[in-house]
C-alpha cells in the first residue's frame, strides 16, 4: 500500500519535472482549420523527436489572425493569404506551409464518384441557384451517359465563416462575372440560395443527409466520408478528377517568386491537368521577434515540416511546398526575421 | 457580562453575514447591468451605421458589411413559438397524468425518466434531430403534411427534413422536459384537502382538475411556460444542426431559417472585420432584450392575474 503510494507521488514528480522541462520549447499557434490535421499530425512526430510541444488552436482563420496580432501566440495560420501592404502594417511576414484542394461533393441517386461532370458555367448556376433541378438540359448536355433524376438541386454551403469559403468563392468570383458583381468572395458571403453546415463536418452531414444535395468540403473530408466527389471543368476545358496529380499541377504553375509577401491564390491555375480549386494554408509571424531561442525553435520545427514532413502531408492529402518554394521562403526568414536586430535563421 | 459579549459577537458575526449575502445579490445587478453596458459599447459600431434599420433590415452580406437582424429574429420567434404550440399542452397532460391519475409507482418511475431526458446535453438532441429525425421528417412526416395542407404556404417548399419546422420540433421535444416536470411539482403542492373536499361534494376528476388544481397552481403553471419558453429561444446547439443557418425569411415553415444564438455560434468565431463583429454583438444584445421583455410581460401578466385573484376572492 505504501508502495503503491510512493510510487505514484514518483512518477507524479517526474510528470511535473518533464512538464517544467518542456515548457522553454512549447510554441503556441492558432487558425485555420482547415491544415489542422497536418499540423497536429507534425507537432505530434515532431514532438516525439525533440520534446518540442506545439499548442495548436484550430478556432479559425479569422481568429488566428487576431491572436497573431494581439500578440497571444507565436504564429497565426490562415487560409486566405494577407495583403502585402497588411503584413507590412503589422510587421508581420507570411508564408504557404502545405497547399489541398476543395472538392464540390454531391448526393444523387445513382450517381457514384467521379462520375458527374460538371462545366463552370454549370458549378456557378447551381450555387446562384438559377440552375435548380438535376435533370436539367445543360447538365445532361455534358453527362450524356448518366441518368440525372428530376430532383430539386439543394445547395449546401458552410454557415461558418471558413477559409474553404474563401478558395471556393473566389475561385467563383473569377469564373464568373455575375457571381463577382452579385455575391463577391471572403470567408463567409451572402449566399443566393442554399442551407449553411457548420464546418467541413456540417456540410459533409447535411450533403449525406439530403438527397439531391451539392456541397463544398476540403478534400480530405470528402474522401474520409466517401462522398461522391465530381469532375469539375478546368481553364483547359477538360474535365478532371481531384488527386494529388491535378492538386500539384495547380500549384506547380504558381510563379511564388513574384508575388510579394507571398500573397497567392491558387484557384483557377493554368495547366491541362490543373484541378481548379486549390489553394495554399499560410503561416503568419512577426518579423521582430523577442526570443532567440524560441523563434529558433519554431523555425526548426517548420523547416522540419517543410523537409521531412511530405510524407504526412500527401497522407492526409494534402500538397507539400516545392522545394523551390521552401527555399524561398528560407531565405524571407535569414533576411527578414531578427531578435534585436540579430538574424534567427539559419 | 461574557453572555452579553457572547450576544454581540452574534449580532456582529450576523450583520456582517447579512452584508455578504448582500453584496452577492447586488453582484448579480452589477454583473447584469455590466453585460448590458459592454454589450451596447461592443455594438456600438453597428448601431451608428444601421440604427433602428438593424432591427426590420434582413440583410445579411459580410463581404458589402451590410447586416440586419430581422431574419435572425423572425427565425428565433418563429421556432420558439412553434415549440410553445407543442410543449405547452403536452407538458401539462403529462404532469396531469403522473400528479394526479398514474398510480405512484408509474408516476415515479416516469417522473426520473423526464427528468433524465431535461438532463440531456442539448447537442445530442441536435445531433439527433439531424441524423434521426430530419430524415423520418424529410421522408415521411413533410410529404405527408404537404399533402393534405399543401395548400397552405406554410407547408410549401422542398421537404428536406432540417429547417423551421424541424427545429421547433426539436426545441418543444427539449422544453417538455422543463415545463412537465416543474408543473407536476406545482400539482403536487395543490394540498389534499382542497382536493378531497372537492371529491367530497361530488366533482368528477376532470372538474377537480378543471376547477381547483389548475386555478390553485395556475401562477406556476405560467411560470414553467415562460422558462421554457426563455430555455427555446436562447436555445443554441440543437438550433444550429437542424434549423439549416440561412439568412432569409421564408413563409415556408420546410424553408432553411437561423435564429439569433445558431447565427452567433456560426459566426462568431470567423467574424474578423470591425463591423461584422459589432453587428453580431448587437444581435446579442438584440437577444437579451428579447428575455428581458418577455420576463418582464410574463411578470405584468402573473401580477395582474394575481390581482384579479384578490379581487374575486
Amino acid at each position: 500500500m505504501k508502495k503503491g503510494l510512493l510510487t505514484i507521488l514518483i512518477s507524479v514528480a517526474v510528470l511535473m519535472v518533464s512538464v517544467v522541462g518542456g515548457e522553454a520549447t512549447n510554441i503556441n499557434g492558432a487558425g485555420a482549420t482547415f491544415p489542422y490535421p497536418v499540423y497536429s499530425q507534425w507537432a505530434y512526430k515532431y514532438h516525439k523527436m525533440t520534446g518540442m510541444a506545439l499548442n495548436y488552436q484550430s478556432i479559425g482563420s479569422g481568429g488566428g489572425i487576431a491572436q497573431i496580432k494581439a500578440r497571444t501566440v507565436d504564429f497565426g495560420a490562415s487560409d486566405a493569404p494577407m495583403r502585402y501592404e497588411e503584413l507590412k502594417k503589422y510587421g508581420l511576414i507570411q508564408f504557404p506551409m502545405v497547399m489541398g484542394g476543395v472538392v464540390p461533393v454531391v448526393h444523387i441517386q445513382g450517381i457514384k464518384p467521379g462520375q458527374l461532370k460538371i462545366s463552370e458555367n454549370i458549378l456557378v448556376n447551381i450555387f446562384l441557384g438559377k440552375i435548380t433541378r438535376w435533370n436539367d438540359d445543360a447538365l445532361k448536355q455534358i453527362n450524356p451517359g448518366l441518368d440525372l433524376p428530376n430532383r430539386k438541386i439543394t445547395v449546401v454551403h458552410r454557415a461558418d465563416g471558413s477559409g474553404t469559403t474563401w478558395m471556393f468563392t473566389n475561385y467563383l468570383s473569377k469564373i464568373s462575372d455575375e457571381w463577382h458583381r452579385r455575391v463577391g468572395f471572403g470567408k463567409a458571403v451572402a449566399w443566393p440560395a442554399g442551407v449553411g453546415g457548420k464546418g467541413n463536418e456540417g456540410v459533409s452531414a447535411y450533403v449525406e443527409r439530403l438527397s439531391g444535395s451539392i456541397g463544398y468540403v476540403e478534400f480530405a473530408y470528402a474522401l474520409q466520408n466517401k462522398l461522391t466527389y465530381v469532375l469539375l471543368e478546368n481553364s483547359y476545358g477538360r474535365f478532371v478528377a481531384p488527386t494529388m496529380k491535378t492538386f500539384r499541377s495547380a500549384a506547380a504553375n504558381a510563379d511564388w517568386q513574384h508575388a510579394p509577401g507571398f500573397y497567392m491564390v491558387l484557384t483557377a491555375q493554368p495547366g491541362i491537368d490543373t484541378w481548379p480549386i486549390t489553394g495554399a494554408s499560410f503561416i503568419l509571424i512577426y518579423k521582430d521577434q523577442k526570443d532567440m531561442n524560441r523563434t529558433k525553435t519554431m523555425l526548426r520545427f517548420f523547416d522540419w515540416c517543410y523537409r521531412h514532413g511530405a510524407d504526412i502531408a500527401e497522407r492526409l492529402k494534402y500538397v507539400p511546398m516545392p522545394d523551390k518554394v521552401i527555399n524561398l521562403v528560407e531565405s524571407v526568414w535569414k533576411n527578414e526575421v531578427k531578435v534585436n536586430g540579430r538574424p534567427v535563421w539559419p | 457580562m461574557k453572555s452579553n459579549n457572547i450576544s454581540k459577537f452574534y449580532k456582529k458575526s450576523d450583520t456582517f453575514f447579512r452584508y455578504i449575502t448582500a453584496s452577492c445579490g447586488i453582484m448579480i445587478l452589477v454583473i447584469m447591468a455590466g453585460i448590458f453596458i459592454e454589450l451596447i459599447i461592443a455594438s456600438r459600431l453597428s448601431i451608428k451605421k444601421f440604427g433602428f434599420a438593424f432591427v426590420s433590415s434582413s440583410a445579411w452580406n459580410p463581404v458589402t458589411q451590410d447586416f440586419g437582424a430581422a431574419s435572425s429574429i423572425y427565425g428565433t420567434l418563429v421556432s420558439a413559438g412553434i415549440a410553445m404550440i407543442i410543449a405547452v399542452p403536452l407538458s401539462l397532460a403529462i404532469a396531469l397524468f403522473l400528479a394526479e391519475l398514474a398510480s405512484p409507482a408509474i408516476s415515479r418511475i416516469m417522473g426520473s425518466a423526464i427528468e433524465l431526458l431535461a438532463a440531456i446535453p442539448s447537442i445530442i438532441y441536435g445531433m439527433w434531430g439531424l441524423f434521426v429525425f430530419a430524415p423520418v421528417m424529410a421522408d415521411y412526416i413533410q410529404p405527408m403534411l404537404q399533402k393534405y395542407l399543401g395548400f397552405i404556404p406554410l407547408f410549401q417548399g422542398s421537404p428536406m427534413g432540417i429547417g423551421m419546422l424541424t427545429s421547433g420540433l426539436i426545441l418543444a421535444l427539449m422544453i417538455i422536459p422543463f415545463i412537465s416536470s416543474v408543473t407536476r411539482d406545482i400539482f403536487n403542492m395543490v394540498p389534499v384537502v382542497i382536493k378531497e373536499s372537492a371529491y367530497g361534494m361530488g366533482a368528477t376528476t376532470w372538474e377537480v382538475i378543471r376547477h381547483v388544481i389548475i386555478p390553485y397552481g395556475f401562477k406556476g403553471i405560467l411560470g414553467a411556460c415562460f422558462l421554457g419558453l426563455a430555455r427555446a429561444i436562447g436555445e443554441t446547439m440543437a438550433i444550429t444542426f437542424v434549423i439549416g443557418n440561412d439568412h432569409t425569411i421564408s413563409p415556408s415553415l420546410f424553408a432553411a431559417a437561423n435564429s439569433i444564438a445558431s447565427t452567433l455560434a456560426n459566426e462568431f468565431t470567423e467574424a474578423s472585420e470591425p463591423m461584422y463583429l459589432s453587428a453580431l454583438i448587437e444581435l446579442g444584445l438584440i437577444l437579451l432584450v428579447m428575455t428581458f421583455v418577455i420576463q418582464m410581460l410574463a411578470e405584468l401578466w402573473l401580477w395582474r392575474v394575481s390581482r384579479k385573484g384578490e379581487k374575486g376572492a
